[in-house]
């Protein structure tokens, strides 16, 4: 064994232990039974993927990918005209760079409590309303799946804002010079000429706050209140009070397979050649 | 006592090309050779095999007679300047030079290193980074980083293509006069023909990884054995199948004079190069030729019709 | 335009920063109420009080040292060996921890460990989590050094090895003084995101190994408290000044 081959094995070593042989015992388990002690036990079947499809459990899955989907969406809107400001600064681009990545760089749970003492019905913001007067009872603006929306996009915003800014730096100034030069206004400019032009910066960023908010966990169990069950806190339900650990590993595979679906896609959009 | 540097046969192919295809060579001990030719003729890889970054897919590198293949860099007495120099940042110039005779537990390290230092004019510059040095102290930090370890054979990468031109000619001259002082076995490796002529004690002219001719630099200028080497270290012009150098000709207004080969011709154009005047000349032939001619004897203007002369002695033919 | 942008960029940055600005103004509320009524240190003082919070702390500071102790090595070993020759399986899975949920990646651990007791007869404790966070710490640290490789010219080491040192010491001598400000840029972010976890660490954690996280969660799932007001001030500053740190480390 040569030297690098030494420097990689304990990383390879790592990575078959606490990453593949989990993910080959998940697997195994996915197609066992639940033991009547909540252990896992034979008979070797596909009933927990069948068990996927019944409109329970389909409910979830398709809730996650509408509450993902609408994380996506509101991120991006949010920053796109964010990552254009940046990028147009004539100075400072660094500071304003650090500064949307800061509040990510804090904790993730910090965080999520932060919106609980925000939107609480003892919160700050209701607090706030009912004394100037605009409401005369609290807001029921926690526990629910709007809470949970709310609270993806402020944990996420971060990553759409990169990869946008990264590709409107790259963008030639002169093609917007050429459409103004042409008659465009501004919005339309933006809408026609530098939009098309960042679909490779809209597409990481989206791929990157999209697979996250799928398997979301913390944030619906937190500010969902229960009532907002998504895949993560459906896997972790089973993992432990409910103690059906074939069903729960059948959900994270299906999960995994989801995601890395999305990766596979996001990876070869990649190799393909920019416009 | 045999050559210093021998390579037999020697071959290297990369996945889908040939960068080296069957040389051979032979570097006398104690000369300034150099290996010379276009980007891509696979001299950098002759070099790096020499060195011992890549190893031969078939023929022999012999150092001292012994072939050293398959030993790795650090078990060959051969030293190289990258053209990058690739100083180590983190360290000063002193601990740069250091660095070789640590790694060999070498006695004597400070007095050694201060000779270097003397050898390449640097002392008082040793505490200095690599950051805050200037192009040329960075070069010649190499250079002693490398001399200090007294290699059989010092392998140079284009060492002078960093630098600007005028430093480029006052190097040329200080590099010549340092190997004529350590004695040591210079294999200098570039693309530029008239540092290879001007600094080589031999040359070696290569083209798609051979080697086309082998030589002094008079004997490869003046008898070059194929049109690739002829074309390559000079001008040339061609007049129906022979080759003729431009300073090699005459420009007369009239026919006579003491070159025995004629030609008349009609001045399309002159070009003032400061040291010299070239004068394009379109032959009666039809062929379009250079012609170089010296300050005092320049004065034609475009139209004027002359006649070019030549020695026999000066033609190249090749088969 | 550029008028309408600034002015959203204002309010984007309020948006961003503010739900962590009115935590930390609120940590130093006399009352556990909303709504001001004075300047009070109470919450911060009642933070060290309490020993569910003082042991949550130092377990999360122990398990975050050991892990990144031992993810910086292996992270660092690993980046310097794929820059001399890629591997793209090795590559590849370091991606996909990164990618994979955080529920998906404890609840697999915790089948592996529930899986390795029964020959071993061990316990969950507080080394399951160390494991745990060396496991998706490692492709953090292998980002951050294979950036600061891709600035080190291969030549350097070549040159080392030219001059008679062998791959060890070209490691040694040259590659790795000139990666140190990235491998403490990478130590400094392995600190921050093990210190963060919660939902592996819930997940693998023993009855004994309450981490800062977990205290903060149990006590997030209770009802709002200053004292969370309060800790998360703090954490949100220690963590800031890290990777403040890190930033300026990663330019030298």
């Amino acid at each position: 064994m040569n030297l690098r081959s030494w420097f990689l094995f304990p990383a390879r070593l790592w990575m078959a232990a606490f990453f593949a042989a989990p993910f080959a015992i998940v697997l195994a388990y996915s197609f066992l039974a639940r033991g009547p002690l909540g252990g896992v036990e034979q008979p070797w079947a596909l009933e927990n993927y069948r068990r996927l499809f019944d409109p329970l459990y389909l409910e979830i899955l398709l809730r996650s990918f509408l509450v993902a989907g609408a994380a996506t969406a509101v991120c991006l809107v949010l920053a796109f005209p964010a990552a254009l400001f940046i990028a147009r600064a004539s100075r400072h681009k660094n500071l304003y760079l650090q500064l949307v990545m800061l509040p990510f760089w804090t904790s993730f749970l910090v965080r999520t409590y932060a919106w609980i003492f925000l939107l609480r019905e003892t919160g700050l913001i209701n607090t706030a309303l009912q004394a100037v007067g605009i409401i005369h009872t609290p807001l029921p603006l926690l526990y629910n799946t709007g809470a949970v929306l709310l609270g993806l996009v402020y944990g996420y915003l971060p990553f759409m804002v990169l990869p946008i800014y990264a590709t409107l730096e790259r963008l030639d100034p002169s093609l917007v010079e050429a459409a103004a030069d042409l008659g465009a206004r501004p919005v339309s400019t933006v809408f026609r000429v530098i939009l098309p032009l960042t679909k490779p910066g809209i597409v990481a960023g989206s791929i990157l706050v999209f697979i996250p908010c799928l398997g979301a966990y913390l944030t619906p169990d937190l500010l969902g209140g229960g009532r907002t069950v998504l895949v993560g806190n459906l896997v972790q339900n089973q993992f432990t009070s409910a103690r059906d650990w074939p069903f729960g590993s059948a959900v994270s595979i299906g999960l995994m397979a989801v995601v890395t679906v999305c990766l596979w896609v996001f990876l070869r959009r990649e190799s393909e050649p920019l416009a | 006592m045999g050559p210093i540097l021998e390579l037999r046969k020697l071959v290297k192919h990369f996945p889908g090309q040939r960068a080296v295809a069957d040389i051979s060579l032979s570097i006398p001990r104690g000369s300034f050779f150099s290996l010379v030719g276009p980007s891509g003729c696979g001299k950098t890889t002759t070099l790096r095999l020499i060195a011992g970054f890549e190893e031969p897919t078939s023929g022999d590198v012999l150092l001292n007679g012994e072939i050293v293949n398959r030993r790795k860099p650090y078990e060959r007495n051969v030293s190289t300047v990258f053209q990058s120099y690739a100083l180590f940042p983190h360290l000063s110039a002193r601990e740069n030079i250091e660095f070789g005779l640590k790694r060999h537990g070498a006695p004597d390290i400070g007095r050694r290193v201060n000779q270097a230092l003397e050898l390449v004019n640097l002392t008082g510059k040793e505490s200095r980074r690599p950051a805050q040095l200037s192009g040329g102290e960075r070069q010649r930090v190499a250079l002693a980083r490398s001399l200090v370890l007294q290699p059989d054979v010092l392998l140079l990468d284009e060492p002078l293509a960093a630098l600007d031109p005028k430093l480029r000619k006052q190097m040329r001259l200080e590099l010549k006069a340092m190997q004529r002082r350590v004695g040591i076995t210079f294999l200098l490796v570039t693309h530029d023909q008239e540092e290879a002529l001007s600094m080589s004690d031999q040359l070696a002219v290569m083209n798609e990884g051979k080697v086309e001719q082998v030589g002094s630099p008079e004997d490869v200028y003046l008898r070059p054995r194929s049109r690739f080497v002829a074309g390559f270290l000079g001008a040339v012009n061609w007049i129906g199948g022979i080759g003729v150098r431009p300073e090699a000709m005459t420009v007369a207004r009239s026919p006579g004079g003491e070159r025995s080969r004629q030609s008349p011709g009609v001045i399309t154009g002159s070009t003032f190069l400061g040291d010299c005047v070239q004068v394009q000349v379109r032959l009666s032939g039809g062929e379009d030729i250079v012609v170089q001619v010296s300050r005092a004897s320049a004065g034609f203007a475009a139209g004027d019709a002359v006649h070019i002369g030549w020695d026999p002695g000066d033609e190249m033919s090749f088969a | 335009m550029k008028r309408w942008l600034a002015a959203y960029a204002v309010a984007f940055y309020a948006f961003l920063h503010l739900p962590l600005a009115t935590l930390a103004v609120f940590s130093f509320n006399s009352s556990r109420f909303t709504v001001w009524e004075g300047f009070s240190l109470d919450w911060y003082r009642a933070i060290f009080r309490d020993p569910q919070i003082v042991e949550g702390t130092w377990n999360s500071i122990v398990i975050a040292l050991w892990a990144t102790a031992i993810s910086t090595v292996i992270g660092t070993l690993c980046a310097y060996g794929l820059w001399k020759r890629g591997s793209r399986l090795l590559t590849g899975s370091l991606y996909l921890s990164l990618v994979t949920p955080e529920i998906v990646t404890g609840i697999s651990l915790l089948a592996l460990y529930q899986w390795a007791f029964r020959w071993l007869h061990w316990q969950l404790g507080l080394y399951t989590v160390v494991l745990a966070h060396v496991a998706f710490s490692i492709a953090y640290v292998v980002i951050v050094v294979s950036a600061r490789l891709r600035t080190v010219s291969p030549a350097l080491e070549e040159a080392a090895m030219d001059l008679g040192a062998n791959e060890w010491q070209a490691f040694w001598y040259v590659t790795l003084p000139a990666l140190l400000p990235g491998i403490v840029a990478a130590a400094l972010l392995a600190v921050t995101v093990s210190f963060d976890d919660y939902v592996i660490t819930s997940m693998v954690a023993g009855v004994d190994s309450e981490t800062l996280p977990m205290v903060i969660y149990a006590m997030a799932r209770r009802g709002a408290s200053p004292v969370i007001n309060a800790i998360s001030a703090l954490i949100t500053v220690v963590f800031g000044v890290l990777i403040l740190i890190s930033e300026r480390v990663r330019e030298i």
